[in-house]
């Protein structure tokens, strides 16, 4: 029973997080720098490149790598200091092995026969699948691959899930019903071509804000901008038109907008007729969601509803752009297939200005879901249960179709599996469920259930608290791979420096596993670029084809955009340009999207709207950016945005403490009093852990197609926290800023001049 | 021999309050850790409108004027320069008179410190960190025909007057077309907000507590 040894703060103190704020050697004296490594920012998934400053095997500064295409340079603030981690005091640099007082260090031999033993034990008692992996897009395409194999042929467990789960699965999900292929359509420089963006729960300017320039290129050439968020969010605040739509109600939204396209004609007839299938049905779906039927339900004046579709309607070419703010709902899949049932309708895709993406939130986050780590899924976007895609991928890995498992449980299932004592044993990489899962006690009350838990991971996680095994990984910047951007261009990451101490490459320990667990045979790979050729071969044939894609192209081309099916073809930037997709039939199928109320709605009880997001001074759980003090200076923990009249109306001030509370548990932390933000809604940034986990109140509900859970919406109340809860919650705060003993011992001696 | 010197461009409206600005000044090889540009929020609480204060490299600079140590020069590029060491007195003069709140005196260094424009880096032809990495273009560093020819509907300014006192600068601001000077009265602010002008600006102090 993996519950905690220590009180967390005993951790905290022990392996952080601790802020950090110097570089390798200081700040009084930068070496000379060795050589300058060009690859990209480990965070989202603009991954935007960037020059590595190093100097004796440690990244030392960066440059901007303005010759790079997408963001010539420009950066946001993650990025600049992302290079503080590789030499951060709280990297893992020894193996750990869970003890009475917590973790001992261990030699990397008895760290992974340990593993090695527990899987063994588990799957003879219980069989094959009571043993999971969980894994994460924040790898790189080769990893994320190699996770796939190495779950399937070393674990031979069909549980194999990924943090993707938690992120964009209903994009994925729309996009493949929709258009058969789940990738972003267009380059991101179709979108200064276009007259009109429509930007649907994203909120771009903190979560993507390199994607900004491209927004305000289409601006400064005349485009309007609609943005559909129920905050007025930095993007939201310059938008032409701005529907601040009540959460989970975007389907409805979408479905009036639909129907004034249509009453107006404004419907591309021969597109429709010829390209498209399911228009008879979808039209007659959204005769009587009439603008005035969708205010009472979205909140959203008739008014300006009708002027979204008039905007959107008379445009010649426009871009669909939408997050997470449309896809994490229990019906995230409709909601994406609502937005693109009005690209669809008009006809505007295939072309120059005229697109449509999802804006991929994790770094690999595009193409870490196409090789083979999601449970119903192969590599090059196979499907797992299809005969001729299990063929393809027993052919390149040499094994018979017995051998393969099948379709396995996606990563809310597995928790609720371990919760039941079905899955006995898992190996986590990549994902920090103690941040990022939703109705987060009960992730807790799985994971203290979970017999055995492995966690491989460059920094310990919240998750990793829980471990029975830590093993200490690599950062992005510490092997050789790639990873494919949200606009499908597959990019090269480069190694800058080595692990420090006796860190490995994940990749190294994903090896090393599989030849301990008896199938070094099937991992025989000399360096991570014989993987991405093996990738390459796996996905041939597939949608998500990387066959003609190298390593040396990817350098000399500045990326190339998948489906890539030779070497001698130029990649694809623009999908569709033939309008066709990539459905057998070749046509681009509508479905309906009846709207139908949130899992859980405000009652009497439970009276208000709380949604989650994104901070633009962190990435996913923060396992990273809280530990760099210029990111915690500015964002140290989540406040609770809320509307100044629900404030008076609650009797509560601006950076009170107060306690939320849903059905699923509380949480204490201060008022931002802002007009910003809808009166009915309260919004807390999802970064993170435990007691301070926006999660502890999100419901596990999940789309019942994506099996995605439904983060922004819950029903909550809001009161003055009590003394004990202020108390705590100060502590709590206080933990949040805690200096690395080095970086305290520094700048005492900067202060007395030594 | 040193590169030729573009503008400086900003513009407020697209700043999206993500501080890379700060982050990148702060790696600068001349003053490491220490960020010389300043993102803050407009109206924090009403607006998420964000704007980044630079040194607006004036041409004839207050600082400079109140300095009675003489130590802060402006080059032949128009660049105004933080003071020079030997002479500083750290008298905070220049910090008190600087109409844009620009210059801070370092307690430790004894000095004035400020933006340069990135001088090591644009001596050589490099633009400057901030205007570099700024993912909005809320920071521009180029030619007037570049901005042209990109931003066809910008309009830039760089004339000032807070009150008396008229300023022209080297930095340009977007502003809406048709205003080609900023005239800020502090006093005519404070009385458009209906309030009196003596009085401190209109924040309630009693609905706001500190929990920390």
């Amino acid at each position: 029973m993996a519950r905690l040894k220590l009180p967390i703060a005993e951790y905290v103190r022990k392996y952080g997080p601790h802020i950090s704020d110097s570089p390798a050697h200081g700040w009084d004296h930068k070496p000379a720098v060795d050589h300058v490594v060009k690859t990209h920012c480990c965070f989202c998934g603009m991954q935007c490149g960037i020059k590595l400053q190093v100097a004796n095997n440690q990244v030392v500064g960066f440059e901007p790598w303005e010759e790079f295409p997408f963001n010539e340079g420009r950066l946001c603030p993650k990025g600049v200091k992302r290079y503080l981690q590789t030499h951060h005091p709280d990297r893992l640099t020894k193996p750990l092995i869970r003890c009475e007082d917590g973790f001992r260090e261990a030699e990397w031999d008895e760290a992974l026969d340990l593993v090695v033993a527990k899987v063994r034990d588990i799957q003879a008692r219980r069989g094959n699948n009571a043993f999971a992996m969980m894994s994460g897009v924040s790898l790189t395409n080769e990893k994320s691959y190699l996770v796939g194999k190495f779950a399937r042929l070393a674990l031979n467990t069909a549980n194999l899930d990924y943090n993707g789960r938690f992120c964009m699965v209903s994009a994925g999900a729309g996009n493949k019903k929709a258009f058969g292929i789940d990738r972003a359509a267009n380059p991101w420089t179709d979108l200064p071509e276009a007259e009109v963006i429509l930007i649907a729960g994203s909120n771009v300017s903190e979560c993507f804000p390199t994607l900004m320039h491209y927004i305000w290129q289409a601006r400064d050439r005349g485009a309007r901008i609609i943005v559909v968020d129920p905050r007025v969010t930095p993007i939201g605040r310059t938008a032409d038109l701005h529907l601040a739509v009540r959460p989970g109600t975007d389907s409805a939204l979408n479905q009036a907008i639909l129907h004034e396209l249509i009453e107006n004609g404004w419907v591309d007839d021969g597109f429709v007729r010829e390209r498209s299938t399911g228009w008879a049905e979808l039209a007659a779906s959204v005769a009587t969601c009439t603008a005035a039927w969708a205010e009472p339900i979205t909140g959203v004046p008739a008014d300006q509803i009708r002027r979204a579709a008039r905007m959107w309607g008379q445009a010649k070419t426009s871009f669909l752009l939408h997050a997470r703010g449309v896809e994490q709902h229990t019906k995230g899949v409709d909601n994406v297939l609502s937005l693109i049932n009005l690209v669809l309708a008009t006809g505007r895709i295939g072309r120059k200005g005229c697109g449509y993406g999802t804006i991929t939130g994790q770094g690999n986050g595009q193409g870490g879901r196409e090789h083979g780590h999601k449970c119903d899924q192969l590599p090059g976007n196979r499907d797992i249960e299809n005969p001729a895609h299990r063929a393809h991928i027993c052919g390149v890995w040499g094994i018979a179709d017995d051998e393969l498992p099948h379709k396995g449980k996606t990563a809310v299932e597995l928790f609720e599996d371990m919760h039941e004592g079905a899955i006995e044993g898992l190996i986590n990489i990549c994902c920090n469920p103690m941040v990022s899962h939703p109705d987060m006690n009960y992730a807790r009350a799985a994971l203290e259930r979970l017999p055995f838990l492995c966690v491989i991971d460059f920094f310990m996680s919240e998750t990793a608290r829980y471990a029975d095994v830590v093993l200490p990984g690599s950062l992005h910047e510490e092997d050789e791979g790639t990873s494919t951007t949200a606009e499908g261009r597959v990019v090269r990451i480069r190694a800058a420096v080595s692990p420090p101490g006796d860190a490995r490459t994940d990749t190294w320990i994903l090896l090393e596993l599989a030849r301990r667990l008896g199938r070094a045979d099937k991992f025989t790979y000399r360096d991570n670029e014989q993987i991405f050729n093996e990738l390459r071969r796996a996905s041939a044939g597939g949608t998500a084809d990387y066959a003609g894609i190298t390593w040396p192209r990817i350098e000399q081309e500045m990326g190339v955009f998948w489906p890539c099916p030779s070497e001698g073809h130029p990649g694809t930037p623009r999908l569709f340009e033939d309008h066709r997709s990539y459905h057998p039939d070749g046509a681009f199928h509508l479905y309906p999207t009846p709207y139908r109320p949130s899992f859980e709605v405000p009652d009497a009880a439970y009276p208000i709207y709380m949604t989650s997001g994104r901070s633009v001074f962190h990435y996913l759980s923060g396992t990273q950016t809280r530990r760099i003090k210029f990111l915690v200076d500015r964002a140290p923990g989540p406040l609770c945005e809320m509307h100044p009249s629900l404030a008076e109306r609650l009797g509560l001030a601006d950076r009170e403490l107060v306690t939320i509370e849903s059905r699923r548990g509380s949480l204490t932390i201060p008022l931002a009093v802002v007009e910003t933000i809808r009166p009915d809604t309260i919004f807390v940034p999802y970064h993170w852990p435990e007691a301070l986990a926006a999660n502890q109140l999100t419901v596990r509900a999940l789309d019942p197609v994506s099996k995605m859970p439904e983060f922004k919406v819950a029903a909550c109340r809001v009161r003055a926290a009590t003394p004990d809860e202020a108390a705590r919650a100060r502590t709590l705060f206080a933990e949040l800023r805690l200096e690395a003993p080095d970086d305290v011992a520094r700048r005492a001696r900067m202060e007395h001049g030594a | 021999m040193t590169a030729r010197f573009l503008e400086f461009y900003v513009d407020p409206q697209r700043c999206i309050g993500c501080k890379a600005c700060e982050a990148a000044c702060s790696e600068c090889d001349t003053h490491r850790g220490t960020p010389m540009i300043h993102v803050d929020f407009v109206d924090p609480g009403v607006s998420t409108q964000t704007a980044a204060t630079v040194c607006m490299h004036c041409e004839n600079p207050t600082c400079a004027s109140v300095c009675p140590a003489d130590a802060i020069k402006v080059d032949d590029n128009g660049i105004v320069h933080s003071s020079l060491k030997p002479r500083c007195i750290a008298c905070n003069n220049c910090e008190l008179a600087c109409p844009f709140g620009v210059p801070k005196i370092s307690i430790g260094l004894q000095q004035m410190q400020k933006c340069d424009m990135c001088f090591d880096r644009t001596s050589v032809g490099k633009r400057p960190m901030c205007a570099t990495v700024c993912p909005t273009g809320a920071l521009f560093y180029g030619t007037p025909e570049q901005l042209r020819a990109r931003r066809p509907q910008d309009h830039a300014i760089n004339l000032w007057r807070f009150g008396v006192q008229e300023i022209r600068t080297r930095v340009r601001v977007m502003v809406p077309q048709g205003v080609d000077i900023l005239d800020i009265d502090i006093a005519d602010i404070a009385g458009a907000a209906g309030g009196d002008p003596a009085a401190p600006p209109a924040v309630d102090s009693t609905r706001r507590k500190e929990f920390l």
